[in-house]
């Protein structure tokens, strides 16, 4: 008799085959790191003395115990104004410089960053939910339940996703929303968390309701259906789990899409509003002092490359992990 | 055959209504938002918020308000903004296509051309070193907010190495018309046809590569080595081909929504007057009308680029063609 | 001897070590004659073919041994060589005629592909050969289907047309790797027939493999039985129907439910199942399942001597000579 073989489960051997991809591992820590500097993000501010979002126009920085004013006349050309001071590279003291109303930009960057990725997180979450909703609704049920939504989903998606979510950003914006006893306040990230979260919705229900349809048509889920299982219950228990898979690999790559998208909106203004700030914003701060000052637009596009970079590596390690012969793609700005 | 062209027509006109509808909803419905406030822009003065009220019909049911707007735009052409006073929407946005036209024109060829490169390249060479770094560069490229990589690009073009002979030759932002100044027009646009390329070189190149190594793993392909068919000859006539088909679909949907005013960072950043541009200018002013007129040629564009596809995919698979 | 293949061994690199997929398989083909490999799946009948025609493209594969076709070595011939063999002079018809042919040419094209790469003839001539061919298949309205694409012809139509592109340049050594298991039987026939008209017009030597002996019994003039990657048998068509000698073979036989007589009460099938080549039994490769396995079965047997060779202790195979 030949020795049975017990194999391990689907997710320990998708676990144990992440474990050997060093390169997503690498990747994952990365963005672990990035998340734990941005939520240190008040203890950075209290070492260093600053707030973020205060305006000091007149602060005055010590380097190498000279004492020197944030916003400098400039000494060349037309005296057209202040410029706010460049970088120090000494942490804790200016580090990235300062912007435009004397701000510690590496203060900012972190509670952006924070902001940012809390946004992203969400939104991805909320995406997910309601994408894996609908996408259950209708590929289980078929029929007039299917070709609503699809019709909506259609609708939705037509929109080229960049103008949907600035059409509904303006509109939230300039007022927020108050239905009945619920009143969102313009200035309110829930509003950005929203609008992403909602565009996104008809990229993922595709796929889920895609994959809803096959397993609709797959032996056990017949069989349920003969046993005469509910069909809330057919759908939690015997649909869902195996739809999991492709909704936890689209969990890095909506978190990469997400953070371009809200960093877009917010450098047009109509994601994050002041005097909250995310990377997106600083950006746009950091427009008018571009060619002075480089590095307060800089310093937010590299924390947003690494963590996309980093999000999309780990992205494709899971998705190789998971199921190496999956087809969904990548995401894009 | 004519069936089946007529229910395409009915679902992309359902597909638009569906949009125009939804346009009007957000901007005319959203609950807790008084829209004469919102068209006539911000400090408008109480007689104005009037007229724009009577104009538009605010107090009429929201069907006719609904049909009223869509005669403004379609019908009379004469719906005008609020904010440049009497200036009129239609004609100023079709002025802004070329613009937008030209940059994705541009920047479609460049991009097309090198993804084709790099993907090819990096699935001839697959896990090789020369793959891995394609697909690194690629992922950096998508990685990047196109936004921020114009501003990068500015700095390095205009200011930092302007003096240089790299980048002496590039003229401060803006647009020059092709018919008045084709030099101009030509230099004026090179970094913004290379900034919009780069994340679609770094997507399709990563796209048409997994594509590529998929279709290598198919029965067909090792017939093709069977025949004794030299390895270039299958990647690029059987395997290329093959992934063709859904490049070329993915191509139309970016390219459509480019034109229909998704290159807007990309034009802001580099100052071209773009619908795009236009879009996000209106914006800042609360600019109601324009808006509106720009999404919803926007999201025709979409529809149309759908159509198209759809029309290329037959032509391309003859696995979908009816026998 | 069109081809020799000697101690033909191929394995694979793995995380868990080297994986041994055929051993020591050795045989001959004579030129114009048809040898049957029969096996199960996994027994290596298509690996060992795959290997004569330089198919194996994994970079982790390690080939070694002889093969030799007209006396020319094909182990470690250059790729540029060997691909003016393949489809010239060694041609090679797959299993799944459904995903075997490019779905984005027709097959008018695929074919004259082939003739164009081998032989200097003009397009038109070219498409007039293949028109030609596949009048010779039986495809009706050649001039007609060369224009059709792949997905627009039924099974055993794509398979004739998969015969008629590896006809085209008249090779002298055609292997069909189970071509017609994908069929359904009244086309099978078809096919089987098609196959044997052809080897007596062109005189190719064909190789044919199947996991089913009764294909074997109308065309093959020579059987190889091969299990877990090696050779267990090999006799004449005739002699091997006759007097199987392998258990393994009679199995084989007795599980084919019998045309006359009275009907089993169960079909009879062989207990257990072919062993995981990551973890072969010792010496015999059958023995676990073998109902005669006697103590020397723990030893690995090698094939007795020709016309009807037999890898069993109970036919007197000698011992092997080297231990693994």
């Amino acid at each position: 008799m030949q020795p049975v073989t017990v194999s391990r489960g689907p997710w320990a051997t998708a676990f144990h085959r992440l474990g050997r991809d060093r390169t997503a591992l690498v990747a994952l820590a990365v963005f672990l790191l990035i998340v734990i500097a941005c939520l240190s993000s008040p203890v950075y501010a209290w070492w260093a003395g600053v707030d973020p979002f205060k305006s000091t126009l007149d602060a005055v920085v010590t380097i190498d115990g000279v004492k020197q004013p944030v916003m400098e006349l400039p000494t060349t050309g037309l005296a057209l104004g202040y410029t706010p001071i460049g970088p120090t590279w000494r942490l804790g003291n200016y580090f990235l410089g300062a912007d435009n109303q004397g701000r510690d930009v590496m203060a900012r960057l972190l509670y952006g960053g924070m902001n940012s990725i809390v946004i992203a997180g969400a939104a991805t979450a909320f995406t997910l939910i309601f994408a894996t909703f609908f996408g259950l609704l209708a590929g289980f049920f078929g029929g007039i339940v299917d070709i609503v939504i699809s019709r909506i989903l259609d609708v939705l998606w037509a929109f080229p996703v960049y103008l949907l979510a600035i059409s509904l950003s303006i509109v939230l914006m300039t007022q927020g929303i108050s239905i009945g006893p619920f009143a969102i306040d313009s200035g309110s990230l829930l509003l950005p968390i929203f609008i992403i979260g909602v565009i996104y919705i008809p990229y993922v229900a595709r796929p889920v309701r895609g994959q809803v349809m096959s397993l609709r048509q797959s032996d056990f889920v017949m069989a349920a259906i003969g046993l005469g299982a509910p069909s809330g219950r057919i759908m939690v228990k015997d649909i869902l789990p195996n739809v999991s898979t492709t909704l936890i690999v689209f969990i890095p790559i909506m978190m990469a899409l997400n953070m371009l998208t809200e960093s877009a909106l917010s450098f047009l203004s109509i994601g994050v509003q002041p005097p909250a700030a995310s990377w997106g914003t600083i950006i746009q701060d950091g427009q008018t002092l571009l060619y002075t000052r480089p590095w307060v637009a800089l310093a937010p596009g590299f924390m947003i490359v690494i963590s996309v970079l980093s999000l999309n590596v780990f992205g494709d390690g899971l998705r190789d992990a998971l199921d190496p012969r999956s087809k969904i793609k990548l995401g894009r700005g | 055959m004519i069936y089946a062209i007529l229910q395409r027509l009915a679902q992309m006109i359902f597909v638009m209504f569906g949009i125009s509808v939804l346009v009007f909803l957000i901007f005319f419905g959203t609950p807790g938002v008084d829209p004469a406030a919102r068209i006539a822009g911000r400090n408008a003065s109480p007689e104005v918020l009037q007229a724009v009220r009577v104009s538009f019909g605010f107090d009429q049911p929201f069907y006719v308000q609904y049909l009223t707007m869509m005669k403004k735009i379609f019908i009379s052409g004469d719906l005008t903004s609020f904010v440049n006073r009497g200036w009129k929407v239609v004609p100023a946005v079709l002025d802004t296509i070329p613009v937008t036209l030209s940059l994705v024109l541009g920047a479609a060829v460049l991009w097309v051309v090198f993804s084709l490169i790099i993907g090819v390249t990096a699935a001839a060479f697959r896990d090789r070193w020369i793959d891995k770094t394609l697909m690194i560069i690629g992922l950096i490229g998508v990685s990047m907010p196109v936004y921020w990589l114009g501003e990068v690009m500015n700095l390095i073009t205009q200011s930092r190495f302007h003096d240089t002979w790299l980048f002496s030759w590039v003229p401060p932002l803006g647009y020059k018309n092709l018919s008045d100044d084709p030099k101009g027009w030509f230099l004026t646009l090179v970094i913004p046809w290379i900034t919009l390329s780069i994340l679609y070189i770094g997507l399709y190149g990563r796209v048409l590569r997994a594509s590529i190594t998929e279709a290598l793993q198919e029965d067909y392909i090792r017939t093709a080595r069977a025949k004794g068919l030299s390895e270039t000859r299958i990647l690029l006539r059987h395997a290329l081909r093959t992934s063709l088909i859904a490049f070329v679909t993915l191509f139309g949907l970016d390219f459509g929504a480019l034109v229909g005013g998704s290159a807007l960072l990309t034009e802001v950043v580099f100052g071209l007057q773009g619908v795009g541009k236009l879009t996000f200018d209106a914006l800042q002013n609360l600019d109601l009308p324009v808006i509106m007129t720009t999404v919803l040629y926007a999201s025709f564009f979409v529809v149309l680029a759908n159509a198209v596809v759809d029309v290329v995919y037959i032509l391309l698979d003859p696995r979908v063609r009816t026998s | 001897m069109i081809l020799s293949v000697k101690d033909l061994s191929v394995s694979f690199r793995t995380e868990t070590g080297l994986v041994r997929v055929l051993d020591d398989v050795s045989f001959d083909v004579a030129e114009g004659e048809l040898l049957g490999i029969v096996g199960e799946s996994g027994s290596g009948k298509t690996m060992t073919v795959l290997a004569v025609m330089g198919l194996i493209t994994d970079p982790n594969a390690v080939i070694k041994g002889s093969i030799l076709y007209r006396g020319r070595e094909l182990v470690g011939m250059k790729g540029r060589e060997m691909r003016k063999l393949r489809g010239r002079e060694i041609a090679m018809i797959f299993q799944d005629p459904m995903t075997a042919l490019t779905p984005v040419y027709t097959i008018g094209w695929q074919i004259a592909e082939q003739i164009l790469t081998h032989q200097k003839v003009s397009k038109a001539q070219a498409w007039h050969r293949a028109i030609e061919l596949l009048a010779e298949v039986g495809i009706p309205k050649p001039e007609e289907a060369v224009h059709r694409y792949p997905h627009q012809l039924s099974g055993g139509m794509r398979q004739r047309a998969v015969i008629a592109m590896a006809l085209t340049c008249n090779p002298a050594l055609l292997v069909a790797d189970e071509p017609t298991t994908a069929l359904d039987v009244t086309v099978q026939a078809q096919i089987l027939d098609l196959l044997r008209k052809l080897q007596e017009t062109h005189g190719s030597a064909i190789i044919f493999i199947t996991h089913d002996l009764g294909v074997m019994a109308e065309l093959a003039d020579r059987i190889m039985v091969m299990y877990a990657g090696r050779v267990v048998e090999r006799a004449t068509r005739d002699a091997l129907f006759a007097d199987p000698q392998h258990p393994y073979t009679v199995a084989l036989l007795n599980s084919i439910p019998p045309l006359e007589g009275p009907r089993p009460h169960r079909l009879q099938t062989i207990a257990g199942s072919p062993p995981s080549l990551l973890n072969l039994p010792q010496g015999c490769a059958f023995g676990p399942r073998c109902p005669r396995r006697f103590d020397a079965c723990a030893a690995k047997p090698a094939l007795t001597l020709p016309p009807h060779e037999t890898a069993c202790f109970l036919t007197g195979a000698p011992m092997p000579a080297v231990t693994e």
